[in-house]
């Protein structure tokens, strides 16, 4: 039946059937949400408790007795089958019962909640920036395709496509911090001790991040928007007269910002990874952090909770993005066979 | 035009080609000599400033940063070399395999690759190193694991584009069995996608290896490389700047090298893609 969805509007349906398509199309994308989810827990509990190598041990260092390290993975929950614990584990995150931490002795909810503070605040300023700074860039190579101005734009998407963001952090760092005295180089005062402080410290690593992700976005943009100004409507648009930047606005970035809404999302996903690294530049307390120090700490509860919750938080954008996706265009509905 | 000189003749490609080969023969080169041990610490001649005897000058042990520098560049072939082969072997065979049989097991191969697509590969490295200790093998694993997808869905759309082609009807028509006709006709002529998608690959892996390094979770010391200078630098950053700097050019070199490579590759293989490449 899918393959009818894109002739919908020719063939006529009923509203019942378009509202069944509908309603299927939903529960397809939907248990595809779902066994994605389920996929992620079970790679995170087999990387985490099934490989070779013991957390208890581990913590404990090589010479620790025997019965320390049994008493050490009964408190962690590592005694016991893999099915029962991973059952176990799955059941108590479902009902949003979160493991204790070996190093804080706190639930880690509450060490995620305090790092959200930080993580998501510097996610949703590099997506912003990255979004503008791309949206301009590629907008301005288009419009001076095969000229100097697209060739400059190209290349210095070729040369921020290239540069690791933690050496972009230091450089930055270098620069505004270490020159030019603007910024401090690292940490976080917190919100709570005025929000010009606070969004001060996030302003690097922000620029650090989105650059690189703008110089991936802004060829995106620009391909797209090429891809659309040589359609037939907007050669019909600037026939009747319409000019060029009328065109440009009215016809083609509409069309042309389809496809960048789903290289958006994919992109979210690359900038959860990157927040990881550029939190350790900066010594930011996110979750990046967090996870890094659970690390250090073998703090094995810690890093299967919050890593679980980054891949949660990744599919459940991912899934966002699909609806919307399909939303804007009804033509991928089709081809989703 | 032969392709060697249309290759020689396409800017991105040459320049691409040069910067890359220099960096492996950089790499090569260090096997059997650098200017000074990359390895031996000098406390007396600590972050000198460059000289005729040590170019770059050298890092707060006193080590000869050019030498560090040219013998990080076999850590990062090699982390790439390995990590790309990985990716490559078991994302082409799974991808053929996907649109040879085609049915369930074409729709849980993709399934899978769609999955692994949407994880953080950062995570895995992350995990698998909590679970087993840093170091440069478990980076690799994690690194490769995560080209897998990349080249399954590149294999599985450009095998499948053959498959429709008359030559391989007509294979099939002469009763050659699906595992044949996919060794001698699908393979072959999907190669190039697959050695172009490579270098970009070889790109994000030293990008990859080189962020884990910087977190401690890669290559251990004393083994050079470039991701561990650079947090070795960072505490130094307002006493000796220049040390965060030289690894970063060498690691924004090389994949800027790569990038521009496979971008040259791709429009020698297929001219008409030129126009619409990102």
């Amino acid at each position: 039946m899918w393959g009818d969805w894109g002739e919908i509007p020719r063939s006529g349906l009923s509203y019942a059937a378009l509202h069944n398509a509908v309603f299927a199309f939903l529960a397809k994308r939907f248990a595809t949400f779902l066994a994605t989810l389920f996929a992620a827990s079970v790679l995170t509990f087999v990387a985490l408790e099934v490989l070779p190598g013991d957390p208890a041990r581990v913590i404990l260092g090589v010479d620790a007795p025997d019965s320390a390290v049994a008493a050490l993975r009964q408190r962690l929950g590592l005694d016991g089958p893999p099915l029962e614990r991973y059952l176990d584990w799955i059941g108590h995150l479902a009902r949003g019962e979160f493991g204790v931490s070996y190093t804080y002795s706190v639930p880690v909810i509450e060490l995620v909640r305090d790092r959200l503070q930080v993580t998501v605040p510097l996610a949703l300023l590099s997506m912003a920036l990255a979004a503008a700074l791309a949206l301009g860039l590629g907008l301005y190579a288009a419009a001076h395709h095969n000229r100097r101005g697209d060739v400059v734009v190209m290349g210095l998407s070729q040369l921020g496509i290239s540069i690791p963001s933690f050496w972009l952090s230091l450089l930055l760092i270098l620069a505004f911090a270490v020159s030019l005295n603007w910024f401090s180089s690292g940490g976080f005062p917190g919100w709570r001790n005025g929000f010009g402080p606070a969004l001060a410290a996030l302003v690097l690593p922000a620029v650090a991040l989105a650059t690189v992700q703008a110089a991936i976005l802004a060829r995106f943009i620009r391909s797209a928007v090429l891809d659309t100004m040589r359609e037939d409507y907007v050669r019909t648009a600037r026939a009747k007269g319409l000019s060029a930047n009328a065109t440009l606005w009215r016809h083609v970035l509409r069309n042309a910002l389809i496809p960048v809404v789903t290289i958006l999302g994919l992109q979210f996903a690359n900038l959860l990874a990157g927040t990881i690294v550029v939190e350790n530049v900066f010594a930011l307390p996110g979750i990046g952090r967090l996870v890094l120090q659970a690390i250090n700490n073998r703090d094995v509860v810690v890093v299967r909770d919050v890593v679980v919750l980054i891949a949660a938080a990744v599919i459940v954008i991912n899934f966002v993005v699909d609806l919307l996706y399909a939303a804007i265009d009804p033509r991928l509905r089709a081809r989703d066979v | 035009m032969t392709f060697v000189r249309r290759a020689l003749r396409h800017r991105s490609f040459a320049v691409g080609a040069a910067v890359t080969m220099l960096f492996a023969f950089m790499a090569l080169l260090s096997l059997v000599w650098t200017p000074h041990n990359p390895t031996r610490i000098n406390v007396r001649g600590r972050l000198a400033a460059p000289s005729p005897d040590h170019w770059l000058g050298t890092d707060q042990f006193g080590r000869d940063v050019l030498s560090i520098i040219m013998a990080g560049a076999q850590n990062s072939v090699a982390v790439g070399v390995v990590a790309v082969a990985i990716g490559m072997v078991g994302g082409v065979a799974l991808g053929l395999l996907a649109a040879a049989c085609r049915g369930w097991i074409e729709e849980t191969i993709m399934r899978a690759a769609d999955f692994l697509f949407a994880f953080p590969a950062i995570l895995l490295a992350i995990m698998l190193v909590a679970t087993l200790g840093s170091g440069a093998v478990n980076a690799i694993l994690a690194i490769g694991i995560f080209s897998v997808p990349v080249f399954a869905r590149l294999a599985r759309a450009s095998a499948n584009a053959i498959w429709t082609r008359e030559f391989v009807l007509a294979a099939r028509a002469s009763g050659r069995g699906p595992w044949r006709i996919t060794g001698i006709h699908i393979l072959p002529n999907i190669a190039s996608v697959i050695l172009v998608q490579a270098t970009v690959q070889f790109a994000l892996a030293i990008l990859a290896e080189a962020a884990l390094s910087y977190l401690g979770l890669g290559a251990q010391p004393p083994t050079p490389s470039w991701g561990r200078m650079l947090s070795e630098a960072q505490p130094l950053i307002f006493q000796n700047p220049m040390l965060a700097v030289y690894p970063g050019i060498a690691i924004a070199l090389t994949v800027l090298g790569l990038n521009l490579l496979g971008d040259g590759l791709r429009d020698l293989i297929d001219p008409r893609l030129t126009r619409s490449r990102t």
